[in-house]
């Protein structure tokens, strides 16, 4: 019955990118799930002793992705997690290059391996909403037909360009696996750690000025459990990740309390540069774009497959909100309490002036 | 035969009847015979004017703090409605009433729910008619209803132009955007003639130039929205072009760039719109649910495109009419 077996959770599940957050996090979860035999962990670096604990149920495999080729067809596979996508240049594992040699060649490699498995049913790739591209033509809103309409200048945006691309040929090659492209809004949550978070969690931050960008996010966990079920149950297509409404960039540096400091856009990249180059701050390309178009997507479709409606942008932004409150300046609070302080002043001033007015 | 005797015989003579006169209708709300003023209503207290201030402080620093805190709604579009009513349309009001002095008629057209696509001619250099229309939706509509307006990419590539052009609720010109902002139940408001019609000669006022390939017929027949035609007069004379310099414009990446009476030769300056007379009239609704599966078809669109076209053109005749001096009361 092949149906049936489509439709159960694949027993043998390789997941890429482990030595990273989210894949461990991911990886865990899957060992956690018992209908899930073995979890295989694949990744070129060795996991950080922070994460070592969430990966004590995982095997690891410690291989490069041309090593990966062997690994996926002998383990037998049923489903491949690729989630060994890099956002942003790592200026300690090789900056740039590897970042490309990982994200293009990785997946390349990966994905040939993938199709050459007997066993495999399923594959889940990482994307972002970058995929979109950025273009003063796009639409406001991006559904998940959108064609991007010019090649995006961040080298994220144009790396997630060519592994879409990969995973339209796998998907031509091996019309029979059932494969879940995953465009992510950013992450965002109390504890992430990615260039957006870092960008948020500065006390003055640096915008464009005159663009106000139309901001979405997804929380960790949401995106945790749309992973979690794309991989359990059967969702093949693309999906955008994001949650619903929008914050704009100002809201968003005001909601967290923080100063912003417009800057013109040029000023921006080439400071930013400047920054990157000396080692301090990963504002790229990829950010610039985004702050100057914004990019909000459509998840009606997420939400009717997977029926799982992920928490709002403004919700998961809160949240992070929580977990940064030290650093910001102008909170909620302290304008309400400023708001009552001269709201009290002008009642005084008015009593002192009446009172003075009956005893003259 | 006498002359009755011979009328009689004409055919359809003897029940002939001079045509009823029609219903008087209100234009702009005022009747023609005086209405009796309405009846006072007591005011019980007469509220204390140093209370008035106080509300009015409190009022304006709450809305600051909400304004710094971000404590407020944007949606997907970046339409920012709470800015939008404190701030851009008071403002836009002043223009509206003061110095245009703009009268509205068919207000009654728009549906209180509901999308809609209102297409108007375009005119005067600068898209203050686009704005115009936005306050004269907002400030007669008794819903105080918000109008979309869908601009060229040339404004959105713009800094600072952008930004308040999506905050005030304004999008891309697109089929996917003005379909989803229809089939979310807003009112729309595109002009067809682009920069063919801002960017037109004085010689030119109120010659309705070519609709393009008629894209906003197609996005109103998939989502089955109204078209409401509108006619604007008023906004031809604001900064009546002279003369366009074409090289010059080429240089700086803009459509045209005008000569008017007053711009370029007194700078700054030139920028104040003359003083005008607006008239603004929302024609009959043309529905088109029953079209919808024609939204592809070249010729359905073409036709709908010429019904509106004529439509806009015909109304701003008899609007020019009304108004017989440009710059009078």
């Amino acid at each position: 019955m092949v149906s049936s077996e489509a439709a159960a959770p694949p027993r043998v599940v390789v997941v890429t990118g482990v030595s990273r957050f989210l894949g461990a996090r991911v990886a865990s979860r899957l060992a956690a799930d018992p209908r899930v035999d073995r979890v295989i962990g694949l990744d070129p670096h060795e996991p950080p002793p922070a994460l070592a604990g969430l990966l004590a149920d995982v095997e690891l495999i410690q291989a490069d992705a041309r090593a990966a080729t062997g690994v996926v067809a002998d383990l037998g596979a049923e489903a491949v997690v690729h989630l060994a996508v890099t956002s942003a240049p790592d200026p300690q594992h090789g900056g740039r290059a590897a970042m490309k040699e990982q994200n293009v060649i990785g997946t390349m490699q990966l994905l040939a391996a993938a199709q050459s498995a007997g066993r495999l049913r399923k594959l889940v790739v990482r994307s972002s909403t970058a995929a979109y591209g950025a273009s003063f033509r796009d639409p406001a809103v991006f559904t998940e037909e959108t064609e991007p309409r010019a090649v995006p200048r961040g080298s994220f945006a144009r790396d997630i360009l060519d592994i879409e691309g990969y995973v339209r040929g796998f998907r031509r090659r091996r019309p029979g696996v059932a494969a879940t492209v995953l465009r992510f809004a950013p992450f965002i949550s109390e504890t992430a750690d990615t260039t957006l978070t870092r960008y948020f969690a500065q006390p003055m931050v640096p915008t464009v000025l005159g663009r106000d960008a139309r901001l979405q996010f997804v929380h960790v966990d949401d995106a945790l459990e749309i992973l979690h079920r794309s991989v359990i149950e059967d969702h093949p297509g693309t999906f955008n990740v994001a949650g619903a409404g929008v914050l704009a960039l100002s809201q968003a540096v005001r909601r967290a309390g923080r100063i912003s400091v417009p800057l013109p856009e040029g000023t921006l990249s080439s400071l930013a540069a400047v920054a990157r180059s000396v080692g301090v701050g990963q504002i790229g390309l990829d950010q610039v774009d985004l702050f100057v178009h914004g990019r909000v997507v459509d998840t009606t479709r997420l939400v009717k497959e997977f029926g799982f409606t992920p928490r709002t942008t403004a919700a998961a932004f809160d949240d992070f909100i929580k977990g940064h409150s030290n650093g910001s300046s102008l909170t909620a609070d302290r304008l309400e309490a400023a708001e009552r302080a001269i709201l009290d002043g002008v009642r005084q001033l008015r009593a002192a002036a009446s009172s003075g007015g009956v005893e003259s | 035969m006498s002359q009755d005797e011979y009328h009689k015989a004409l055919p359809g003579h003897a029940n002939f009847a001079l045509p009823k006169e029609k219903p008087y209708k209100p234009l702009n709300g005022k009747r023609p015979i005086p209405e009796k003023p309405a009846p006072v209503v007591e005011e019980a207290p007469a509220p204390d004017p140093v209370d008035v201030w106080d509300q009015r402080v409190a009022g304006g620093l709450a809305f600051l703090r909400r304004r710094l805190a971000g404590a407020y709604d944007v949606d997907e579009f970046g339409f920012d409605r709470e800015l939008n009513d404190s701030v851009f349309q008071p403002m836009l009001r002043v223009l509206y009433r003061d110095w245009f002095r703009t009268e509205v008629f068919g207000v009654e057209n728009i549906p209180d729910t509901g999308g809609g696509l209102i297409v108007g001619n375009h005119s005067g250099t600068l898209a203050l008619d686009a704005l115009m229309l936005t306050t004269a939706l907002h400030d007669k509509h008794p819903l105080q209803r918000h109008l979309r307006l869908l601009g060229a990419d040339l404004v959105f590539r713009m800094p600072v132009l952008s930004e308040l052009a999506r905050k005030a609720g304004a999008t891309v010109a697109c089929n996917p955007d003005a379909e989803r902002l229809m089939s979310e139940g807003e009112l729309v408001g595109v002009f067809p003639e682009g920069f063919k019609g801002i960017g037109k000669r004085y010689s030119e006022r109120y010659k309705l130039q070519r609709f393009g390939r008629g894209g906003f017929v197609s996005a109103a027949l998939r989502t089955g929205t109204p078209i409401t035609p509108v006619a604007i007069v008023g906004a031809e004379e604001i900064y009546p072009i002279l003369a366009d310099l074409k090289p010059l414009a080429r240089l700086l990446g803009i459509p045209y760039f005008p000569v008017t009476p007053t711009f370029p030769w007194l700078g700054p300056l030139g920028l104040v719109p003359l003083p005008s007379k607006w008239l603004i009239e929302f024609c009959e609704p043309i529905p088109t649910a029953h079209l919808t599966e024609y939204a592809d078809d070249p010729m359905v669109v073409y036709n709908l495109a010429d019904q509106v076209r004529e439509t806009i053109q015909a109304t701003l005749h008899t609007l020019l009419e009304k108004r017989p001096d440009p710059f009078g009361r």
